[in-house]
């Protein structure tokens, strides 16, 4: 992506440098349960970038061949956002007026149907706490006159983009022993894919929540330790999940408007297609990373990006990436920074990484993950 | 129809922005729409905080007692209010992107309990 952003000065070149990442990606699929593509995307993104760039440039010549540009390509007819009750009482529980924390109380209260206590539970708060977040949050919904609809189309990019934040911070919480928070945001997700087909990033959510599940047997040991995806037993996966992901995946692609949660659920698919660890396609990857980055520029998602860096262009390269990011009191950048040294024979860094990592760590499945990425005690 | 109440909040201590000139404008634009879309009740710039009294109830004597200053002493006061009609959270919410767009500070956005006839 870092390529196509320098050489887009010149559309012809940048289109070329396309063509050809597309057909090294076609040439590495093999034929049956083809897994998704990032090409289309690289086109996407890389003639999107143009036509802004040519926007920016405006002479007559250049507003030729941005004509010529945007006709390669008709858009799809718009068409409004489904008018259902439900979607109303979604959009209207996740307004931006009301705390993140408010946010995904109601929307678990009032579209899940958890009880008080149930929420409660989940989330590690006593009743009474949770009662009044809820009490405050309807109140403030009527006392502020928090309308009760679909948002009009021209903030529905934003406020859709608050609902799923919600579905997925409440798929997020079912850390070992609250699964049924990953099986209601399941849920919640298909609820809004059926109440909102033409939304890309409602099928990219669902698709990645349900990629993730599909592993959720591999990723704990016999003790409890959670195992990290290099490490589980592939015949553990969910086919049926996958199977269900890798082709809601195909229609995101087919519909070609890009987006974070349908690029990290194209991530998850070329994970779950690949039949072992070592067939992963890294490339392919590192490809995608950098479209997250690029419509996704936040720290965490370019220390993400580093793994596949490692994969592709080896642990040196990364760690440079790596210690280039500020983020200090985040502990899996300790942990992959961790990794990183040992693989480059540095195990003495690696274990100083490995404390720091278990000193920012939150919680209890925070800290076994590390245990478990620890490697064996030094002699 | 409900109303709402629009406080700029405006930080002690600093000298008017470079750009005054501009701010002005486009607040004279904001009011110039709020009419046209009649949703304009009242609005006003305060002098500052050091221009405040406090009058309040001593429990113990009975007595109004008077201080000089504003009520709460802290890094920031309201410069200003605007009181607006509007049907919803939304529509005030866009109003209160004007207000602060035009101010470049900070703008509460908080309902009235009554309503008045639209």
């Amino acid at each position: 992506m870092a390529v196509l952003t320098r050489v887009l000065g010149d559309i012809d070149l940048a289109e070329d440098a396309v063509q050809e990442a597309f057909t090294v990606a076609v040439r590495r699929w093999p034929a049956d349960g083809v897994p998704p593509a990032p090409a289309g995307w690289i086109i996407t993104t890389a003639r999107n970038r143009a036509i802004d760039k040519l926007r920016r440039e405006s002479s007559r010549h250049d507003k030729h061949a941005q004509a010529a540009l945007l006709r390669v390509q008709e858009q799809p007819a718009q068409e409004g956002p489904v008018t259902d009750d439900r979607l109303r009482l979604i959009f209207t529980c996740c307004h931006p007026a009301l705390s993140q924390a408010a946010q995904v109380a109601l929307t678990l209260r009032l579209i899940g149907g958890l009880s008080t206590a149930e929420i409660a539970r989940a989330f590690l708060v006593p009743e009474p706490t949770m009662a009044q977040r809820l009490v405050r949050a309807k109140t403030k919904i009527r006392d502020a006159a928090i309308p009760y609809r679909v948002p009009p189309d021209a903030e529905l990019p934003g406020r859709l983009s608050a609902v799923l934040t919600v579905v997925y911070l409440v798929f997020n919480e079912a850390h070992l022993g609250r699964a049924e928070l990953g099986t209601e945001a399941i849920r919640l997700g298909r609820v809004l894919a059926g109440l909102m087909p033409d939304e890309p990033e409602v099928r990219g959510l669902l698709a990645l929540m349900l990629l993730t599940e599909s592993r959720r047997k591999a990723r704990i040991g016999l003790d409890g330790e959670l195992i990290r995806l290099a490490d589980q037993d592939r015949d553990q996966w969910d086919r049926a999940l996958i199977a269900e992901g890798h082709e809601l995946v195909r229609q995101c692609l087919r519909r070609n408007q890009p987006g974070p949660f349908q690029i990290q659920a194209a991530i998850s698919a070329v994970h779950s297609a690949a039949g072992s660890a070592a067939a992963t396609d890294w490339p392919q990857i590192l490809a995608l990373y950098d479209q997250l980055l690029a419509c996704s520029p936040t720290e965490v998602v370019a220390l993400n990006r580093t793994v596949a860096v490692a994969e592709v262009a080896g642990p040196a390269t990364a760690l440079r990436l790596l210690d280039g990011l500020n983020l200090d009191g985040y502990y899996l950048f300790h942990a992959i920074r961790a990794d990183l040294l040992r693989r480059l024979g540095r195990d003495t860094q690696a274990a100083e990484a490995y404390q720091r990592a278990l000193e920012r760590a939150h919680n209890q499945a925070e800290r076994a993950f590390l245990m478990a990425r620890r490697p064996s005690a030094q002699p | 129809m409900k109303q709402y109440l629009l406080s700029v909040y405006h930080p002690e201590d600093t000298a008017p922005p470079a750009d005054i000139e501009q701010m002005m404008t486009d607040v004279a634009a904001l009011n110039e729409e709020l009419l046209a879309a009649d949703a304009w009740i009242f609005a006003g710039g305060l002098f500052p905080s050091s221009t405040a009294t406090v009058v309040q109830l001593d429990a113990g004597s009975g007595q109004v007692l008077t201080t000089d200053g504003p009520f709460v002493e802290g890094k920031e006061h309201i410069g200003g209010i605007w009181i607006i009609k509007a049907p919803d959270l939304d529509a005030a919410l866009a109003w209160g992107r004007r207000a602060t767009s035009a101010c470049r500070i900070p703008v509460e956005v908080r309902p009235f309990q009554e309503e008045v006839p639209d």
